[in-house]
């Protein structure tokens, strides 16, 4: 075992060396640092070795130390695919490796390689499809074979929740670049949210070399966190990811198990840049690694990553990990140089000074592995002839360490999310983002600026530019040009032997990505879709890039023109409990609720009510249905119906505008009159229905379904935005409370508390408007019919809801009346065949269908739905609600159970459905509405229903209503 | 989540709102029934700057938003009294002639 372990002196920036915390890997007992990451302290221990790749079963280890590759995905007791190089180690807690077959370093399945020929690019596509059915064997192997950790199924929810922040300025990421846009921005007055997903704040100033010198970097960051932090304008969030990006900066910052909805006027990305890895064979193997990478194990660890280390650049950045390497111990036998012209002469002496070979117009051609395969233990370095070309010999040079500084990539994903477009220069050789979201700004390596001055200035331009569309602009900064040049345009060494990795989450190749735009896949989302690249863990991070440049390669196109997949939320995997949270499902209580309970009601929801289905308990529900049915037939009851719909309809056109809106006539409707109020949509559908009381010349009180009327109201209002009637609507529902004494007996408990109007059947008849009071609570009294019986609504003030109901309950005493639920209202409505809107109707029903032509005007010029009723109902009908009939000893049906047109045919057409059925003890009979054929709709005429468990039952079309046909019950006197 | 500047309240978050679908004028009650059919259930769904009606759920209100089909930008918000500014009468309007109905 490599015995690397902490540097000297041990002071990284992210660990504390007084808190040793041991705990298992492999069922290894490991000692790491509070602070330590599985992964440093991993390596710490000389274990590189973490995972098996996903096709091939390959040794992998950390490649970039930041959480942004697949490399470190381990399984932890009770969640899969955690990643090593950001999970903090935990005293005690066990670790395993992913996705091997056997051990980690003994995997049964690393063979799979040498198979790689056998298993070209969009292999599982093109074998596995033919003959049909031949997948559902190969999936469950292939499953296994590929599958990454397991799903804790013992697993315990854990507490989560969400928390909303609203800020001015909101900057992603706490580099330079945005350290400095966060102190401008609130030194300017602005309220700033400062976000990053470390530990401590100062991004690349943190690990990265800025210089030769190396000092500078440190000194700036000590200066701008303390500022940052002591700053009372700015909230900064650390170990926080924002995961997307959402129209006008809505922003889901996740920190632990807190979503925090951040709502910014501004938005500054400061995000970064990925750092790019060089293609070229087996550039997969452990000791392989970022520069940035070793850079951050020295740094946030204090973590030697390596005795012997070879350099492999194609920028100044490698050579400044060179100087930082040797600084720290490790000997650098070479510094193997892409471009041509090398570094600057400042830093190319810098290197040299240390006696490190420095090695120009040269690549790694190929890493070899050490005999067990576990690690790096040479590099093969070879001349370039030209792009992507190598000179035939090179020489073999041993390391166990070999790190890699091709380039960046900004960190697009969260602009790309909001429409941004990414722009190839290939002078540069690197993408820039272009065409931001409105109020959003870059700043920093993002923005393809990487100088150290550069940088902490275009933050502080990103700040100005949020700060003018605040209104709190300050003075514009001087842009400084960025002259350093960071990427090298064709790091892509293809090797004829292959294992030249371009995604190493899914084991891709180079020529993998080019066999498929030979196979016809020329657009990049197309080679994504076919070689699967991209669409690992690590989301193209470190893919995209030579994918682009591939693809662009092999069709004679531009990078740009090839592009990148499009990027989409969430920017790193977000756990369901992160958006599942709590639940938050309010409902509305009518003013007699602790009534009902008191009186030991089963409670339902209606729309967004609860409501009482009847009295008593649930297993007893048939028995209490017909009881309180039969206390209403025959005597009276009492049924709360505060949740319908309230409409005040008030002005000089108040007559007109109901006409408009409902199907009837109401411009003669007299005043201390109610009407059926039938509303139709502009199909011609009937959508609610109520009752449009006259309460005075210039106004109307208005009823409505309990789940429609906020429809109807957003209906009325917007048909009077365009007419401009004289009216004012008001939507009352939650301002008036109602009850409904239905019964023979109605009458004489009302007149027992409501003295001021004359009851009688003469003065008060039948679709009556009356008001009055009961003990001084003013109350408006409508004669309705809804069940069938005699019948007073009464609407009062929702103040005083309790105290009428129960003045009404007390005066009911001595008639034995008692309060009946919804339920029973429904079986009391059916037999009367009162139809429910949205119940018995659905999105295509209109009036005819339902025989409601009665309620439609066809005098007036005007109703919403009036042109579409007319052409419906000038056509062939395919369908009819009608009532129906079965033996009390036939199976039931339920409500959406089928109508069909044969019951001898099995394959036959269904006609229609049942919309309501009920046992009627009324009537001894089960009854129902159902929409039939056309041809089903005779009196008399027997159609099938097939009920629960497929059988079929044959009921009967009788006339509605099934109970007092003429309408003497509520004429009672 | 997008923000919505509500003429009466604001910018409120879009889930405040209800959408009220595209502001189309409605044919003459003279129209033909295909004329008729095509206002109901046609919408152009082009890319261009459309107007909307949008409601503000907790003050009931309606007004309209332009909006670009493309870009989602809202680009300006009014009462409809900008757009509905007289009185419709359909009284005035001419009576639909008799159709022979396929």
């Amino acid at each position: 075992m490599r015995a690397y372990n902490r540097l000297p002196n041990a002071q990284g920036l992210f660990i504390n060396p007084d808190k040793p915390i041991s705990f298992n890997f492999e069922g290894r007992r490991y000692d790491g640092l509070e602070g330590d990451t599985i992964a440093s302290a991993l390596i710490a221990n000389g274990q590189w070795l973490m995972s098996r790749s996903f096709k091939y079963h390959r040794p992998r280890g950390p490649l970039t130390m930041a959480g942004q590759d697949a490399n470190t995905l381990v399984q932890l007791e009770s969640e899969p695919n955690a990643l090593a190089d950001r999970s903090p180690i935990q005293s005690q807690m066990n670790v395993m490796g992913q996705n091997y077959n056997g051990s980690l370093e003994r995997d049964k399945d690393d063979k799979l390689g040498l198979a790689g020929r056998f298993m070209p690019v969009g292999f599982y596509y093109r074998a596995f499809y033919k003959p049909t059915g031949v997948w559902d064997k190969w999936e469950p192997f292939i499953r296994k074979k590929a599958g990454l950790g397991v799903a804790d199924l013992d697993f315990k929810p854990t507490y989560h929740d969400k928390a909303y922040l609203f800020h001015d300025v909101a900057v992603i990421g706490a580099g330079p670049a945005g350290l400095a846009a966060a102190l401008k921005a609130a030194n300017a007055g602005a309220s700033v949210l400062l976000v990053d997903e470390n530990p401590i704040i100062g991004g690349a100033l943190t690990y990265h070399r800025f210089d030769v010198e190396g000092e500078r970097a440190q000194e700036l960051r000590e200066q701008l966190t303390q500022q940052v932090l002591d700053h009372a304008n700015i909230k900064t969030l650390t170990n926080a990811i924002c995961n997307a990006w959402f129209a006008d900066n809505y922003l889901p910052v996740i920190q632990g198990n807190r979503m925090y909805k951040v709502r910014a006027k501004q938005c500054i990305v400061a995000s970064g840049a990925f750092e790019q890895h060089v293609v070229f064979r087996n550039n997969d193997v452990p000791g392989v690694v970022m520069s940035s990478a070793a850079m951050r194990l020295m740094s946030h660890y204090a973590i030697k990553p390596g005795n012997k280390a070879v350099i492999l650049t194609g920028n100044d950045d490698g050579y400044l990990a060179a100087i930082e390497l040797a600084k720290n111990g490790v000997e650098i036998p070479l510094v193997v140089d892409m471009r041509k012209e090398g570094a600057e002469p400042s830093v190319h002496q810098a290197v040299t000074a240390l006696n490190i070979d420095v090695r120009l117009n040269s690549t790694v051609y190929e890493a070899l592995p050490s005999s067990d395969k576990k690690h790096l233990s040479a590099v093969q370095v070879h001349d370039i002839k030209q792009k992507g070309e190598v000179a035939s010999h090179g020489v073999k040079v041993e390391c166990d360490l070999l790190c890699m500084s091709s380039g960046y990539m900004p960190v697009y994903q969260l602009l790309c999310q909001g429409g941004a477009k990414l722009s190839y220069d290939d002078n540069s050789a690197l993408f820039s983002l272009t065409n931001l979201p409105q109020n959003c700004y870059i700043a920093g390596s993002v923005n393809g600026v990487h100088d150290l001055d550069a940088v902490i200035r275009d933050g502080e331009v990103a700040a100005y530019n949020s700060l003018v569309a605040l209104g709190l602009a300050s003075e514009l900064p001087e842009t400084l040009a960025c002259t350093k040049k960071t990427n090298f345009n064709w790091p892509i060494f293809k090797h004829p032997k292959g294992k030249d990795f371009v995604d190493f989450d899914e084991d891709l190749q180079a020529k993998d990505i080019v066999n498929a735009t030979r196979l016809g896949y020329r657009d990049v989302q197309l080679v994504k879709r076919f070689s699967t690249v991209g669409m690992g863990p690590s989301q193209g991070r470190h893919s995209a890039l030579p994918t682009a440049r591939l693809v662009a390669d092999a069709t004679n196109r531009t990078v740009t023109e090839t592009g990148v997949t499009t990027a989409r939320p969430p920017f790193v995997p977000e756990k369901l409990a992160n958006i599942a949270g709590r639940i938050f499902n309010p409902h509305k209580y009518t003013p007699m609720h602790k009534r009902h309970l008191e009186l030991g009601a089963h409670m339902i929801p209606a729309g967004i009510w609860r409501r009482p289905a009847y009295y008593g308990q649930p297993q007893d529900r048939d028995e209490i249905i017909q009881r309180e049915s039969t206390m209403v037939r025959n005597a009276v009851g009492m049924i709360d119906v505060s949740t319908l719909g309230g409409l005040e309809v008030r002005g000089p056109d108040a007559a007109e505008f109901v006409n408009r809106i409902y199907t009837f006539a109401f411009l003669k409707q007299p005043v201390g009159k109610t009407r059926y109020a039938v509303l139709t949509n502009e199909q011609g559908v009937v959508i609610d229905d109520g009752v449009a009381c006259r309460i005075e010349d210039d106004h109307y009180y208005i009823t409505a379904t309990t789940s429609g009327v906020d429809a109807v109201y957003r209906e009325m209002t917007k048909w009077n935005a365009q007419w401009r009637l004289d009216v004012d609507i008001a939507n009352v529902t939650s301002a008036f409370s109602a009850v409904n004494v239905a019964g023979p007996l109605s009458r004489k408990v009302l007149e027992k508390v409501c003295v001021d109007v004359d009851l009688s059947n003469e003065a008060f008849p039948y679709l009556g408007y009356r008001e009055g009071t009961i003990e001084g609570i003013p109350v408006r009294l409508l004669r309705v019919g809804f069940v069938g019986e005699l019948g007073y609504e009464v609407h009062m003030p929702s103040l005083f809801g309790e105290k009428v109901w129960d003045l009404l309950m007390q005066a009911g005493t001595e008639f034995n009346m008692k309060p009946f639920g919804v339920e029973t209202q429904r079986l009391l409505r059916l037999e009367k065949g009162h139809i429910i809107v949205s119940q018995d109707t659905d999105g295509m029903s209109h009036p005819g269908e339902l025989s409601l032509d009665w309620a439609i005007s066809r005098k007036k010029p005007f109703f919403i739905g009036n042109r579409s009723v007319d052409i419906v109902m000038a056509r062939q009908q395919t369908r009819k609600l009608v009532g129906f009939k079965l033996d009390a000893s036939s199976a039931r049906p339920k409500e959406g159970h089928i109508v069909l047109a044969s019951n001898v045919q099995s394959d036959c057409a269904i006609t229609g459905n049942v919309t309501s059925s009920e046992f009627s003890s009324t009537l001894k009979a089960n009854i129902g509405m159902a929409f039939v054929g056309i041809n089903q709709q005779e009196i008399g005429t027997r159609f099938p229903i097939r009920v629960d468990g497929g059988e079929v039952v044959m009921a009967e079309v009788v006339s509605l209503p099934f109970y007092d046909a003429d309408n003497a019950r509520q004429e009672i006197v | 989540m997008k923000i919505l500047n509500c003429p009466l309240n604001g910018p409120r978050n879009i889930t405040e709102f209800v959408y009220g679908g595209e502001v189309k004028s409605m044919p003459e009650v003279g129209c033909s029934d295909k004329e008729w059919a095509e206002y109901v259930f046609y919408n152009d769904n082009t890319i261009r700057i459309i107007q909307e009606w949008w409601f503000h759920s907790p003050s009931g209100y309606w007004f309209i938003a332009e909006r670009h089909t493309a870009s989602d930008e809202i680009l300006k918000t009014y009462d409809p009294s900008e757009v509905f500014n007289q009185r419709v009468d359909f009284e005035k309007q001419s009576k639909p002639e008799k159709e022979t109905l396929a």
